[in-house]
């Protein structure tokens, strides 16, 4: 749908990260939806301004 | 089935049930051939994946590496945009893991009845992403210092910074006012997600509206237009538009908790 243009990762985390359904997986109970936007977000700031990650 | 020992299932997405042969030569996570897991008129897109990379530490760990993270959500998104160009889908999270194809099924029985209402009220529709972010064109800064009282005029200019960045952010604002109630007119639903960093977006301006819109497949042009002419209309701010995505943000109505 979104063709051949390479998505900005920003958007498509902004989608497959934060949005989507969220189903019960078996594997990943204990990751909180919270957890996997914030875990996500910290790995890109990170790779963006390593100095602000502490 | 159910994976032999060490391996899972990684699930997409669920969609109306389709011919397989749409997603022959589609790749999921990790390289792996997906497949379709069927339950009367229901589907889930799955690939397998292995058992130990994808458990609760292992994904937590992951996570933390943009090159995985990137890659996998890349795969991810691949895999719901050939399933969304062939029926209706609902994107599931990215690592949504079961312990087999059995599992998936079972997922899908329990599930049933709301899956299909949530992919009839998404059929023929599509979700359109809209930003609207100051220009930070239009908030460059003053003159430069003169030699009388550089002290002085340094302020004079911070305070005259300032005031650019209220301004472009106001406009910015009163555009993003009139995207929302002019586009959702369009739309059957919309949702707005928290603002985007600029660091994250490396956009130059301040992202004031991130918001996505479900709209019906035929007025996706329509739609285009009138954000471009709301952007023409609004100098010192910039209005982009992303998709069209399969409905990540749009999903389930508002009101729906999720499972």
């Amino acid at each position: 749908m979104t063709g051949n243009r390479e998505v900005a990762l920003v958007d498509l985390l902004d989608r497959v990260v934060a949005g989507g359904i969220v189903l019960t997986g078996d594997l990943t109970l204990a990751i909180a939806d919270v957890d996997l936007v914030r875990i996500s977000l910290r790995a890109l700031i990170a790779s963006i301004d390593p100095e602000q990650d502490r | 089935m159910n994976e032999p020992a060490g391996r899972a299932s990684y699930a997409y997405a669920v969609a109306r049930s389709f011919d397989p042969a749409r997603l022959t030569g589609v790749r999921g996570v990790d390289g792996a051939e997906v497949r379709l897991v069927a339950y009367r008129e229901l589907v889930a897109v799955v690939s397998p994946v292995p058992l130990t990379e994808f458990d609760e530490a292992a994904l937590r760990a992951k996570l933390e590496r943009l090159p995985w993270l990137e890659a996998t959500a890349r795969a991810h998104h691949a895999v719901v945009d050939a399933v969304a160009s062939s029926s209706v889908t609902l994107p599931l999270r990215l690592a949504t893991v079961y312990r087999g194809d059995e599992r998936v099924a079972e997922v899908l029985r329990q599930g049933h009845r709301r899956f299909r209402a949530a992919l009839d009220r998404l059929a023929g529709r599509v979700e359109l992403g809209v930003k609207v972010s100051t220009d930070p064109q239009a908030m460059a800064p003053a003159d430069g210092p003169s030699a009388a009282s550089p002290g002085r005029d340094y302020l004079r200019r911070r305070r005259a910074q300032h005031r650019a960045r209220d301004d472009a952010w106001q406009r910015a604002a009163t555009a993003a006012q009139r995207v929302d109630a002019t586009l959702a007119g369009l739309a059957v639903d919309s949702r707005q997600r928290p603002p985007q960093r600029p660091q994250l977006s490396g956009a130059p301006g301040e992202n004031v509206l991130n918001a996505a819109y479900l709209v019906d497949a035929g007025r996706t042009e329509e739609f285009a237009a009138l954000a471009r002419r709301i952007d023409a209309e609004a100098p010192g701010t910039r209005i982009e538009l992303t998709g069209p995505w399969a409905p990540y943000s749009l999903a389930l109505p508002d009101d729906e908790e999720p499972a």
